[in-house]
């Protein structure tokens, strides 16, 4: 692969803190180049923040391996940015050229309101899966592991679900602001397994009445989730929520 | 001071089986009123802290990321090790418990690793009816594959994302806690002191990062599952938060620091591309299962790896290693791509590289899927387009990654690929039951030293975690929570939280009001400079003692011209950089002094000065059998404890697997 250095104008959005009023500032930056990680990009302009005295720029990062989930920047008006099943920090500079202007953004939504800079919170999401995401199954319970065979295909599929990472692009993305995609992930995870069977019911109804409570906007199935999820986490799963919320609700009644 | 392993006398199979038979018991009334806190939330913190909210006791997590479920054991790749032997190819607990002693080149206690080994199987079973979606075959059953310095198939596996699969887990375990109220977790936390009353560990100083302020927590016992230091090197393959600082703390307080110099560089990471590299990323262990190293046989050929043909290409660990081939341990393939890019055999720009080839096994895969569709005869076109198809069921998140990073197509080139810092062995010393050298103070998962002696292998930290967390703290913390039970919770106005607090609060201080020059990442990256020169994958004593003067002028800067913008109370990630960076350089300074004490060879640590003939590590069991447990007795001076390592049921011998 060929490498190429670029001079690059960011427009990044800066907010104090929850309260505080935000706003885009430009900056510039020089000799970047094309080998680089998005992050380490935003690296290199935090120590020119730094050495002119300013304050570096505040984001969520951990494993920089797309894993984690704590990436989590709107660039250039995409979720994570341009590359598709990509997440923020495996976004690397050769997705931009030389004199390209770049704005980056927080998660935009109601239920995620701003730290700091492009730093939000999330917490809705761990609330959510507090609220039923598990097989209640206590340390020193279980059967040999292959007592329980499962389909090939079932465990991959299942597998496909979990292997959502948390990160909220899905919820960026949608005009609704919608958690719909994260929930399905999980909710679909178990309803796929025998392990999940015995509280496919309320698994389903409580977390999907969590997701109203912190306030995620409803699902009008525009598929900008799908489009926009670094795990290609699939919108069947928001099919088979839908069957499963309509199914548990009747049997509740 | 004096270490006591607790290892329970008896037989070595028996031992765990009579521990458990004859520790005390705490009833589940009392358990109610014992509260315990856990530092960490990846493997060891989740599954401690799910299984001793499920037992009755109250707890409370910590984690400095967001959600608990980003700890770093997330990012694990490859798979986790037990012995099922499904697989029927002559596995079994002792082979499990043997493979591990020998792979840690008998630097490990026994006792703790065969408790390893017994309750691996239970993992798996654990694990499963929490419904995680490990890989399964067509029949039903789960799939398993090998992994290096083991000749039996005992890896389990979900893709290349096992870690993230298990932490899922854990995590959804804890969930269900915090949703019944067992369990209280603080996101963007991080810990910065430990709170000792009368000799006893009763709490932790933490710092919220999002209001900047300090707390304090009370506890009847802290865990710290605080996980693995490698980032002291600045470059390394963990996350990039991952640090010492909780570790630091506990052993600054009085808790031993347990073979300090014990680091596992990884043989297969992508290679540094610039001086920008913020990490490194790994390219999982299981990729040797399919992948083969070589070299060109010339020196400084410029040809591309596609027109070498294959009588030019020398396959060097198949070479010196026939038996175990490209599955050796890690240690061993490192060094070994070490010498042969020093020699002037490494390939792409920098010349610093190897390559991992899977063009041979996907023909394999291809002719076997081929036939599978009753085409006996394939062309070489077919073959390769069907086996691209198996590779990419296997390792598809993997290769995709690499091909985000590099902008090469994996399968197509073979990868190139080179060492990097991965794991560190060493860390807090822990006896039998994951106590500490500080009463009521545990130590789990990779932050402890305990069972991977001097190199870890692969698969097996994800096993030790879970062992830790799920089957081994219940268990042990019962025995000294028994006489806890008349201790009432203690007040965190009490002056010990009062004082700790202060303290810490002046270090911060300080380190704002110092107003220098020059950023912590400057620090941190010249810090990881001296220590991969000179405390890398070859050391010895000269560079040693280099580095340690080195380290001590760079502390002396650090205090006196590091500027941290920002506030103290306010989110400012430059200040928890700083307040890590500090400790990482301390640390450094310890594991030059353990790396110079320690004159032989063995596992991960090669001493220049003590090699065979062919360039293999020799160890010294006459003189350095035992592990180094460093104590802090000044600022920065410490003393060297011995615990020596006697092996009952294993005769150590050199390790050889050629
Ligand atoms: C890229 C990669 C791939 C790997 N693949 C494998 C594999 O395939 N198989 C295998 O067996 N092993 C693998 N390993 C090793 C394994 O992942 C780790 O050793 C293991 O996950 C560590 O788990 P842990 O629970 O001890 O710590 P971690 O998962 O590192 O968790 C540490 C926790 O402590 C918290 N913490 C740390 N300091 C503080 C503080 N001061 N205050 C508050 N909280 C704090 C963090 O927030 C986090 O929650 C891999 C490692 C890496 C880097
Ligand atoms: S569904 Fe996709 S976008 Fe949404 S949180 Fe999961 S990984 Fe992120
Ligand atoms: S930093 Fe972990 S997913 Fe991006």
């Amino acid at each position: 692969m060929e490498h190429y250095n670029m001079n690059l104008t960011l427009k990044v959005w800066r907010q104090k803190n929850a309260t505080a009023q935000g706003n885009f500032e430009n900056y510039q930056v020089k000799n970047i180049s094309s080998e680089m990680s998005f992050l380490e990009m935003i690296d290199v302009l935090n120590e020119q923040l730094n050495a002119e005295g300013g304050e570096p720029i505040a984001f969520d990062h951990d494993c920089r391996e797309g894993i984690c989930g704590s990436c989590s920047m709107h660039i250039n008006g995409r979720a994570h940015g341009p590359w598709d099943a990509t997440t923020t920090c495996q976004l690397h500079m050769r997705a931009f050229k030389d004199g390209d202007t770049i704005t980056v953004e927080p998660w935009r939504a109601a239920a995620f309101p701003v730290i700091r800079d492009l730093v939000v919170d999330r917490s809705a999401f761990d609330r959510i899966q507090q609220a039923g995401g598990f097989v209640s199954v206590n340390t020193g319970n279980a059967q040999d592991a292959n007592c329980l065979p499962i389909p090939k295909d079932d465990a991959d599929l299942s597998f496909a679900a979990a292997s959502c990472i948390g990160c909220g692009a899905c919820v960026a993305a949608c005009k609704n602001s919608s958690a719909m995609l994260f929930v399905s992930a999980k909710v679909s995870q178990f309803a796929l397994l025998p392990q999940g069977q015995p509280e496919r019911t309320s698994r389903v109804l409580n977390m999907v009445a969590q997701m109203d409570k912190e306030g995620f906007g409803s699902c009008t199935n525009t598929g900008a989730c799908e489009a926009e999820c670094p795990k290609e986490i699939s919108l069947t799963n928001i099919a088979r929520l839908n069957r499963e919320y309509m199914k548990a609700s009747f049997l509740a009644e | 001071m004096v270490l006591d392993a607790k290892i329970p006398a008896g037989e070595l199979e028996k031992k765990w089986e009579d521990y458990k038979g004859h520790c005390k018991l705490v009833n589940p009334a009392n358990k109610r009123n014992l509260e315990i806190i856990v530092v960490g939330t990846g493997l060891a913190g989740a599954s401690a802290a799910a299984s001793l909210a499920e037992l009755g006791y109250k707890v409370k997590t910590f984690c400095f990321q967001d959600s608990a479920r980003r700890a770093h054991s997330i990012a694990a790749q490859g798979g986790i090790n037990a012995a099922k032997n499904y697989q029927n190819d002559g596995d079994s607990t002792f082979r499990l418990f043997y493979d591990t002693i020998k792979g840690g080149d008998y630097r490990a206690r026994e006792a703790n690793v065969h408790r390893l080994a017994e309750v691996s199987a239970a993992i798996i079973d654990q694990c499963v009816a929490q419904g995680v979606p490990f890989a399964r075959e067509y029949g039903g059953m789960l799939s398993n594959r090998s992994f290096g310095g083991t000749q039996v198939q005992r890896t389990f596996y979900a893709a290349g994302q096992t870690g993230q699969q298990l932490l899922l887990g854990a995590y959804s375990a804890l969930n269900r806690q915090v949703g019944l109220g067992t369990v209280k977790n603080y996101e963007r936390h991080e810990m910065l002191d430990v709170v000792m009353i009368d000799g006893k560990a009763r709490g932790i100083i933490a710092r919220d990062l999002v209001t900047g302020k300090l707390e304090r927590h009370f506890g009847h016992a802290v865990l710290l599952c605080t996980g693995g230091y490698g980032n002291v090197f600045y470059l390394s393959t963990n996350a990039m938060g991952s640090n010492v600082t909780a570790a630091w703390k506990a052993h600054r307080r009085g808790a031993a620091f347990g073979n300090p110099c014990f680091t596992q560089i990884h043989p297969t990471c992508i290679p540094v591309s610039g001086d920008h590299q913020s990490k490194l990323t790994l390219m999982s262990e299981s990729l040797r299962n399919d992948g083969r190293i070589w070299v060109p046989k010339k020196q400084g050929d410029t040809r591309k790896p596609n027109e070498i043909p294959e009588e030019e290409r020398d396959y060097y660990l198949e070479r010196r290693y026939p038996a175990f081939g490209n599955l050796v341990p890690r240690d061993v393939a490192s060094r070994a791509a070490k010498e042969r890019c020093d020699a002037g055999f490494g390939v792409g720009a920098s010349k610093q590289a190897v390559y991992l080839d899977f063009k041979f096994n996907m023909m394999r895969y291809g002719r076997i899927e081929a036939s599978k569709q009753g085409n006996h005869n394939p062309d070489d076109a077919t073959m390769l387009a069907l086996g691209k198809e198996v590779v990419k069921e296997k390792y598809g998140n993997l290769f995709d990654m690499y091909a985000k990073i590099t902008g090469e197509n994996p399968y197509e080139v073979p990868m190139r690929i080179y060492p990097a810092v991965h794991y560190t062995m060493g860390g807090l010393w822990v006896d039998y039951e994951l106590m500490t050298s500080v009463k009521g103070l545990y130590a789990l998962g990779e932050a402890n030293f305990s069972d991977h002696g001097a190199n870890r292998l692969g698969a097996s930290a994800l096993m030790q975690g879970l062992a830790d967390g799920y089957f081994v703290i219940p268990y042990t913390i019962g025995n000294y929570l028994a006489d806890e039970i008349s201790v009432k919770a203690i007040p965190t106005t009490h002056e010990a939280f009062e004082k700790t607090e202060k303290e810490v609060a002046e270090r911060i201080n300080k380190l704002m009001s110092i107003k220098g020059t020059k950023s912590v990442e400057s620090f941190h990256k010249r810090l990881g400079k001296i220590m991969w020169d000179k405390c890398g994958m070859a050391r010895n004593e000269k560079g040693l003692q280099e580095a340690i003067l080195e380290i001590q002028q760079l502390r002396k800067e650090f205090w006196s011209d590091v500027r941290i913008p920002g506030e103290i109370e306010s989110f400012n990630p430059e200040l928890d950089k700083a307040n890590r960076v500090a400790d990482f350089i301390e640390l450094g300074e310890l594991m030059c002094m353990d790396a110079l004490d320690r004159k032989e060879s063995c596992g991960g640590h090669f001493r220049e000065e003590s090699q065979t003939e062919d360039g293999e590590a020799a160890r010294d069991d006459a003189n350095y059998m035992y592990v180094a447990a460093w104590e802090m007795v000044g600022d920065c001076k410490w003393n060297l404890n011995k615990e020596d390592l006697k092996y009952e049921v294993i005769k150590p011998s050199s390790r050889n697997y050629k």
